[in-house]
């Protein structure tokens, strides 16, 4: 049954090749093509996790092995693939979604001339995503992880005629590289710590290694984790890339790429849990950015930008929660299957109301929707209950656990860690009913436009290519873009009852990351009455300013934290000064030092070399005379030189 | 003399004269060197019997016959293991066939099949007078294109004289390095250099330059082997013998059977050093070390440029052969005392023809100076005194010969209307209009710069390594500086092709015959095959690098 793990890499990535080579001869079908393929890895998927079922819980990890692919003295580094528990359910989540979206694509994409290529590369981010989860070591894991940074950099940067597009693209890029460096480091040390960087050698070895590697091991890998999930502080790429078409969003940035990071430490779990201090990063990492995103997400009145906000906040949970240690892991799995159904039909949802409104993305822009689009409304409202953690619906159960956890931590840190989690639920409450009421709710600010007033924030690049300035009619998407909606809404509905009751999740998971109740200080009703609390709070608040009041079509000035949430509380700026103005110093006084020492010494050696050579070469006057003359100089001076060296 | 000596000699005289052993030559053994000779003394006689207009051919035709039969011959010789188990001395002691030789033999037989097809090219200038011209001219003092050329072509003074002295001059380079007594060794001297001063001087333009150039190597090549004789003439002093093993013997000191006429002269370590030093340095004046190399510039200018590619090949393996030979099997008991001096020529060598290359204008003279400094490297492999110092230096001898007549060969191709354009400012921007000549060129001089993937890196780094683990290592440093400066002007010939606008009567590029093609695309295919697998030939010169004694 190992043997179908190949092809599921394969199918897709075969896909990605047909595509992209195959040219414009498949334009017509390309999309059907890449739809197939992927969801022929989903088939293989389901193949494989029901065979995984019919076995016992230790026996429920596959490995093949496919060629050697290193092997140089010590150095060997397979291609070799591992499925098990943890891998599988990404597995599912990647290819069940990755197929979803790319039904949804087949309708959302339709009227752009460059669709086959999309497909190619979203059928390329399947095959990369799949290498990187199925990977048996770091190195081979490593390969993955850059093919999703390509496919999310070539996808995002899409629609590359607009120069915001190709920065986005650019920014996702070379933010990502600061933590590919983390990794690359954590990789060699562990090379020179284990000897090796497959999953078995160094994750049962931990115990043979110094907590000093092991803590430098864990930062790098978090710093790894960090860029590719958007966390603080290698954040500011996630806001920019919702420049790429909003199904990239929903899938990459949303529901599976971003989620990388949490898979990258809840694999390397073994590593944490024998480095204290690394764990208290991540679980830092992890609280900051769940607050971070969900204030700027409050911010926001560009829908994908809250929503990118929102799926920041929602990883920090993951990464919280991985941080934790075994008590965790299984919660920032499970938070992050139901994120991603709920995310992305989020997205779709946001996606779809873009649709039919001219690609409007501006909520101020909106409002009353839920009459025009009656599927889009009730799918995306189901995902915002989900999200919020609504009772019984999937948030409410992962979320919950989440919080739980980080009380369980115990201590002074727990508390923290608690209270930051329920702020943050707070908060999410508040911004998703914002984004639900300036979208769907209040008067249809869409009609009768005033003209558009040049602070509105991010609303321009979208309505100025297509060149439409016409009033939008609103409507429903097609069947091909409900469709996959409503699938995942149903996830997002039952998902979390599913997984909980019984703890199904549970004892699925806890043979490959290890489970322990912690010792918390407050009842579970508590937290969930806390939590409850705290939700509705977060809801009131927002009714009170959006559901009300009527929604201003011009954003007001604001007070000073709005105004930095608007500005993704200063980021791009930090990084500026700090990084970029420090860069351009650095570079500038090694630019100087090159040119006046270095040249300076090079220069000066040429030249001298040069002089020397003009001097020399006068020796060689033409003169056979004189030819013969330095000839006999020579000769006397080889007997000389010989005799000499016989007398001393 | 003593008394006694002089009583013997007159009673033996008064004895019956007791019969004349036949010296027992081991033709098979001999067979490369045989078959060139009897090719050029062919060659003669078609100067004398055959036709003038099919005498061009003949003598190509039997010129390249000769050297693949020589090259085929010396193969047998090495498969039949001549060059490792069964290596021993011929002809009464005058020959080595060993390792050592039957590789430079066979490297020189390749270069010299290289050179003769640059010497037959006969396409590059206009047809003057009805018939085709090569590199050679007609009559000493003719003109191209002159009536007195024209009368002496209409006589029938063609130029094909040049083969037989090219395959004379070959054979005296093939017994070159496996000479095994002092007299063989210069007669081969002698034999391989009197062609070339010949051939020097026959450049068909730039006439007086030829002329000059033949008569300065001549005259210093005469001042030289005169230096080498008096060696000769002093090393016999000491030794009372002019065969190498028996002067090994005596600087060893295991020599038991000692002539009495002699006994008095031998042992001598003064005549000992100053023979050694002036033999020394008569092959150092054939490879063109600093301070014996300023003919090298002048000559290699002069001289017709085929004629200078296979000189500056040729000479150099069976000259560095010679001087290996000399310093691992006749003086290694002396090696305490010729290293430093070693030492210092290779340093003054390396840097010298280095540095001096950096400022000069005609692509001839740079590639001359090139030379110099690729001596100063090969010296530094010769130091090492080990079995890898002598494997390094014929391998580095093997892909050095073929850079070195490519290189040569791509000079005779770009022409202005008064034949080569030699000056470098001629070659700014020959890579835009012909790319496919500035590249091959450019391989040459990476190749000749030592950049990895041509045979100059593997060869350079064999000598380099071979010096080192000898104990060398400053002269290694030495020998990487003066890379580093040697590759400024390597580069700058390249830079200057590629990336400078051509002028607008710049040289054209000659589009040459299937000859010289033949012999650029030799010499690119062994520079890229030595640089990019060279393991299979570092074993072949490992294998090959034992001399007999």
């Amino acid at each position: 049954m190992e043997n179908l793990i190949a092809p599921l890499i394969a199918a897709p990535l075969l896909g990605a090749a047909v595509l992209l080579v195959g040219g414009r001869r498949l334009d017509r079908v390309g999309h059907w093509i890449g739809t197939l393929l992927s969801t022929a890895s989903f088939v293989f998927g389901l193949i494989l996790f029901a065979d995984l079922l019919g076995k016992n819980a230790e026996h429920r990890t596959l490995t093949q092995h496919l060629w050697t692919w290193i092997s140089v003295g010590g150095f060997q580094a397979d291609v070799t693939f591992r499925l098990d528990q943890l891998s599988m359910t990404f597995v599912l989540l990647i290819t069940g979604v990755g197929s979803l979206i790319h039904l949804y694509s087949v309708g959302y994409m339709e009227h752009d001339e460059r669709r086959r290529r999309f497909f190619g590369y979203l059928n390329l981010f399947l095959a990369a995503m799949l290498l990187l989860v199925l990977a048996d070591n770091y190195l081979l894991l490593y390969v993955g992880w850059e093919g999703v940074g390509l496919a999310s950099y070539l996808l995002i940067g899409f629609w590359q005629h607009k120069p915001s597009a190709a920065t986005a693209a650019k920014k996702a890029f070379l933010v990502n590289r600061v933590g590919d460096m983390g990794l690359s480091i954590a990789i060699m040390l562990m090379f020179t710590t284990f000897g090796s960087f497959a999953f078995g050698p160094v994750l049962s070895h931990t115990g043979d290694a110094s907590e000093g590697k092991l803590t430098a091991i864990g930062l790098m890998l978090l710093l790894a984790a960090c860029g590719k999930s958007a966390q603080v502080p290698l954040q500011s790429w996630l806001g920019d890339a919702m420049e790429g078409p909003t199904p990239v969003s929903a899938l990459i940035h949303a529901a599976t790429m971003v989620t990388a990071g949490v898979y990258l430490i809840v694999r390397s779990g073994a590593v944490f849990n024998a480095a204290p201090d690394a764990q208290l990063a991540v679980t830092v990492v992890g609280a900051v950015t769940l607050l971070f995103g969900a204030i700027v997400g409050c911010a926001k009145d560009d829908i994908k930008k809250a929503l990118a906000g929102s799926t920041m906040s929602q990883i920090g949970y993951m990464v919280l929660a991985a941080g934790l240690g075994p008590i965790g892991y299984v919660f920032a799995i499970m938070h992050l299957v139901t994120h991603g159904f709920f995310k992305a039909g989020l997205f779709l949802g946001a996606g779809s109301v873009m649709h039919g409104m001219n690609d409007e993305v501006d909520m101020r822009r909106y409002g009353g929707l839920r009459k025009y689009m009656p599927v889009t409304f009730i799918t995306f409202g189901l995902g915002y209950l989900a999200i919020i953690g609504f009772p019984g619906l999937s948030g409410f159960f992962s979320k919950d656990k989440i919080i739980e956890a980080a009380f369980a931590k115990g201590g002074t840190e727990g508390w923290i860690l608690g209270g930051a989690a329920l702020l943050g639920a707070a908060i999410t409450a508040f911004y998703m009913t914002r984004v639900m009421l300036m979208t769907f709710f209040g008067e249809e600010r869409w009609k009768n436009q005033p003209t558009r007033s040049p602070e509105a924030p991010s609303a321009e690049p979208a309505a100025e290519t297509r060149g439409e300035h016409s009033e939008p009619h609103p409507h429903e998407s097609p069947k091909v873009m409900t469709i996959p909606m409503i699938v995942l809404a149903v996830g997002s509905v039952f998902g979390g009852a599913f997984f909980s009751i019984g703890d199904r999740f549970l004892h699925w998971l806890e043979p490959v990351t290890g489970h322990s109740e912690g010792d918390s200080p407050l009842s579970a009703t508590a937290v969930t009455g806390a939590t409850m609390v705290c939700l509705v709070i977060g809801v009131a608040i927002a009714w009170a300013r959006y559901g009300r009041k009527p929604v201003p079509a011009v954003a007001p000035r604001g007070s000073l934290l709005t105004r930095a949430a608007r500005r993704d509380l200063f980021q791009d700026d930090f990084n500026h000064v700090v990084l970029v103005r420090g860069g351009e110093h650095l570079t500038r006084s090694l630019v100087y030092v090159d040119h006046t020492l270095v040249d300076g010494v090079v220069n000066g050696t040429a030249a001298g070399f040069g002089g020397l050579s003009g001097r020399l070469r006068r020796l060689q006057n033409g003169f056979a005379r004189s030819y013969a003359v330095s000839m006999f100089g020579g000769a006397a001076l080889l007997v000389a030189a010989t005799l000499l060296m016989r007398a001393v | 003399m003593s008394a006694p000596a002089v009583h013997s000699l007159w009673t033996t005289a008064a004895e019956p004269i007791s019969k004349i052993d036949a010296p027992k030559i081991e033709y098979g053994q001999l067979s490369p060197t045989l078959i060139v000779v009897g090719a050029a003394l062919i060659g003669v006689l078609i100067e004398a019997f055959v036709p003038r207009k099919s005498r061009y051919y003949a003598q190509v035709f039997v010129s390249v016959v000769a050297l693949c039969a020589a090259f085929a011959a010396v193969v047998a010789l090495a498969a039949d293991g001549y060059g490792t188990t069964k290596a021993h001395i011929a002809a009464m002691g005058a020959i080595a066939v060993d390792g050592p030789a039957l590789f430079l033999q066979g490297t020189i037989v390749l270069a010299g099949l290289v050179g003769l097809f640059t010497f037959a090219e006969r396409r590059l200038d206009p047809v003057a007078h009805g018939s085709r011209v090569d590199s050679f001219a007609a009559q000493a003092a003719s003109v191209p294109g002159s009536d007195s050329e024209k009368a002496a072509v209409k006589a029938g003074f063609t130029t094909t004289e040049v083969f037989p002295l090219l395959l004379f001059a070959i054979s005296g380079m093939l017994i070159f390095p496996a000479a095994n007594d002092l007299l063989t060794l210069f007669v081969a001297l002698e034999v391989f250099s009197l062609p070339l001063y010949l051939l020097c001087a026959l450049a068909r333009r730039k006439r007086l330059m030829s002329q000059e150039a033949a008569v300065k190597y001549f005259l210093l090549g005469a001042f030289a082997s005169a230096f080498t004789l008096f060696g000769i003439a002093l090393l016999y002093g000491y030794a009372g013998s002019v065969s190498y093993a028996r002067i090994a013997q005596v600087v060893d000191g295991t020599v038991t059977d000692v002539d009495p006429a002699l006994a008095n002269t031998m042992g001598n370590d003064a005549l000992l050093l100053i023979g050694g030093a002036m033999l020394v340095m008569g092959l150092l004046f054939k490879v063109g070390a600093v301070p014996f190399h300023m003919w090298t510039p002048d000559v290699y200018q002069g001289a017709p440029t085929p004629v200078t590619g296979f000189m500056a090949a040729a000479t150099k393996v069976a000259a560095f052969g010679a001087l290996l030979r000399l310093l691992y099997v006749v003086l290694p008991g002396l090696r305490w005392d010729w290293r430093p001096v070693m030492w210092a020529v290779a340093i003054i060598t390396m840097l010298g023809g280095a540095i001096v290359a950096i400022t000069q204008t005609d692509i001839k003279r740079l590639l001359a100076y090139s030379s110099i400094a690729h001596a100063g490297f090969i010296l530094a492999g010769v130091i090492a005194t080990s079995k890898d110092g002598v494997s390094s230096v014929l391998f580095y001898l093997a892909g050095y010969s073929f850079v070195t007549i490519g290189a040569f060969a791509v000079v005779t191709l770009v022409r202005d209307p008064g034949g080569e354009a030699t000056h470098l400012s001629k070659w700014a921007g020959l890579g835009r209009r012909s790319p496919l000549v500035a590249a091959v060129f450019a391989v040459f001089l990476l190749a000749f710069a030592g950049i990895p993937l041509t045979s100059g890196f593997a060869g350079k780094f064999a000598v380099f390594k071979a010096a080192a683990d000898g104990g060398a290592v400053p002269l290694v440093v030495i020998g990487v500086i003066s890379s580093a400066i040697a590759a400024f002007f390597y580069i700058r010939v390249i830079v200057l092709m590629f990336f400078s606008e051509p002028k607008p009567e710049g040289p054209t590029v000659a589009v040459p015959s299937p000859l010289t093609m033949l012999a650029i695309g030799m010499g690119v295919a062994v520079t890229l095959v030595l640089g990019v697998a060279p393991q299979y030939f570092l074993d072949l010169a490992n294998q090959a690098g034992v001399f007999v004694r």
